[in-house]
């Protein structure tokens, strides 16, 4: 059982071909780190994944069904920019998945249904570390808050994969090792398998529990448009981290490693006044 | 120090505000004292003791034959064209800009077409409007909504079409249907644009109005001033462009005001 197969994929556009002949399996509840060098496709292969574009030849399958041809609720995502709508608050963005999901004339509900969901919103608002945030605007949130709303926003909707295009990649240091332990407790609690796209060598491998670079096996200038990007290396990372297994995620506290901040409390943190 | 760089006081800043406006009083005095000097029967720079009597006739006295405040009636009648034009003008921006904006089928069909029509200068079918439809207000209402509304559509077409593309594949990842994404990721998010775009397009509808009211029309501000132009009525002239200077501008605050009021997100992205 795999969550994504992808079988000899390529896609071109017009004469350049982007991606060569693509194949590999995703296990479920596994996180794969994408990395490669700019304009090696990484991107692309996302967008294949969310069914934004088409494959120009083979099949990607999700939970062994041939992947819909359009994005759909069974695959969140997270950019680097525009995840959250501006001209909803926190909440607003929270609540409106399930809220399009479940309202399918006007988009919004009423009364008891929508006091229910504004629970459930509330609890993932404060799983992310947004609590008394609910009624600000993303532009009065820094990055780091704005991408913890969109992950929560993703999450309300329980995708069996979650998608993420260098969703760290413009946060400060400091702010991007406390949201990476966000990442991996909401792997590690969440049943859904996570694929994310990254420039950044250390988070792919802090975040991983497989690591899969593309590249170009052919560089030569006159060649370039003919031949696309592939698998050039695939670490499983070892010892290999599992999901749901709370032991192995403590552990690697206990590793030893030189970030203290894992140690802290996890619930509502880090102080969103702190994090401006 | 640059210029760029300067600091103005809020006391300087008020008063650079105002001293334009007292400029332009103080030129029309000087110049209307020295004509009336010259010659006391000038009409073209009236006192401002004549512009005054001539609003009371026109703003407080009842017309003789008729019985009407003509100020007042004037305005209103003005003001309904003006209301009806933008308002449907306003729904077929909203309907069309966003229909272009997101439907693929509709944005072929459509914007070449609306395109054309927009480059179409409305006053020279003024005649044909008024052979087709007739004198009364559905020619002067036709006239602003051919002359506002290709603009307005465009202009709301190009903001749907500038949203990022991730917000709408977001939605559709959070299982939003193209209408719902209509509904609650575009629309929302186009309203601050559409009524800055209609506060633009007060001026070219306040021209639309006037063009149509100077050719054919009973009441009107436009009408009245291009009535009494045959007398040289220059005091009542001043009164009436003032006032629809004043009721332009009010109207272009009162819908900053609202956009402010319904959509604060807007104002913290930027003003979009």
């Amino acid at each position: 059982m795999t969550a994504l197969t992808l079988k000899n994929v390529w896609k071109e556009y017009g004469d350049q071909v982007v991606l060569e002949n693509l194949s590999f399996d995703v296990a479920p509840r596994s996180f794969v780190a994408l990395v490669g060098p700019s304009g090696c496709g990484k991107s692309t292969l996302l967008r294949l994944l969310l069914g934004q574009e088409k494959v120009t030849r083979g099949t990607i399958l999700l939970d062994g069904a041939v992947l819909p041809q359009e994005p759909g609720p069974d695959r969140g995502v997270v950019y680097q920019k525009y995840s959250v709508f501006p001209h909803l608050t926190v909440l607003g963005n929270v609540m409106l998945g399930p809220e399009l999901q479940s309202e399918r004339i006007w988009g919004r509900l009423f009364g008891a249904a929508r006091r229910n969901l504004k629970d459930a919103a509330q609890l993932m608002i404060a799983e992310v570390g947004l609590s008394g945030s609910e009624d600000k605007y993303p532009a009065q949130l820094s990055g780091g808050m704005q991408q913890r709303l969109a992950l929560a926003q993703a999450l309300m909707m329980k995708p069996r994969v979650l998608l993420l295009d260098e969703p760290f990649g413009a946060l400060d240091p400091g702010i991007r090792t406390d949201i990476h332990q966000l990442m991996k407790r909401l792997w590690n609690e969440l049943p859904m398998t996570v694929v994310m796209v990254t420039h950044d060598l250390r988070e792919a491998f802090t975040l991983g529990t497989r690591v899969v670079a593309l590249g170009r096996t052919r560089d030569r200038p006159e060649e370039a448009a003919r031949y696309g990007a592939s698998i050039a290396k695939d670490i499983e990372i070892w010892p290999p981290r599992k999901a749901g297994g709370d032991t192995i995620f403590q552990s690697e506290y206990a590793l030893g490693w030189d970030d203290l901040t894992p140690h802290g409390a996890f619930a509502g943190r880090p102080d969103p006044s702190t994090e401006t | 120090m640059r210029l760029i760089n300067q600091q103005l006081s809020p006391p300087v800043a008020t008063a650079l505000k105002f001293a334009p406006f007292a400029l332009l009083v103080l030129a029309y005095l000087l110049g209307s004292a020295a004509r009336l000097a010259e010659n006391p029967n000038d009409k073209l720079l009236p006192a401002l003791s004549s512009i005054a009597a001539a609003v009371d006739l026109m703003a407080f006295t009842p017309d003789r034959r008729t019985g009407d405040y003509l100020l007042w009636t004037d305005t209103w009648s003005s003001l309904k064209r003006l209301s009806a034009g933008l308002g449907i003008s306003t729904g077929l921006a909203l309907i069309i800009g966003i229909g272009v904006g997101i439907v693929p089928f509709l944005r072929a069909l459509l914007v070449p077409f609306v395109n054309f029509v927009s480059m179409v200068p409305p006053l020279a079918l003024l005649p044909i409007l008024f052979i087709s439809m007739g004198l009364g207000e559905t020619s002067k209402i036709a006239l602003i909504v051919i002359g506002v509304a290709p603009i307005m559509i465009r202009d709301l077409a190009q903001t749907v079409l500038a949203l990022p593309r991730e917000q709408i594949v977001k939605a559709e990842t959070l299982s939003a249907s193209s209408w719902l994404i209509a509904l609650r990721v575009v629309l929302p998010q186009v309203m601050p644009r559409l009524l800055s775009s209609l506060r633009l397009q007060l001026g070219p509808a306040f021209l639309f109005l006037i063009a149509a009211e100077a050719i054919s029309a009973d009441s009107g501000l436009g009408y009245r001033i291009f009535l009494v132009r045959r007398y040289l009525s220059m005091d009542v002239i001043f009164p009436y462009v003032a006032w629809i200077t004043f009721l332009a501008a009010s109207a272009d605050f009162a819908i900053d005001r609202l956009r402010r009021r319904l959509f604060p997100w807007s104002e913290l992205e930027g003003g979009r």
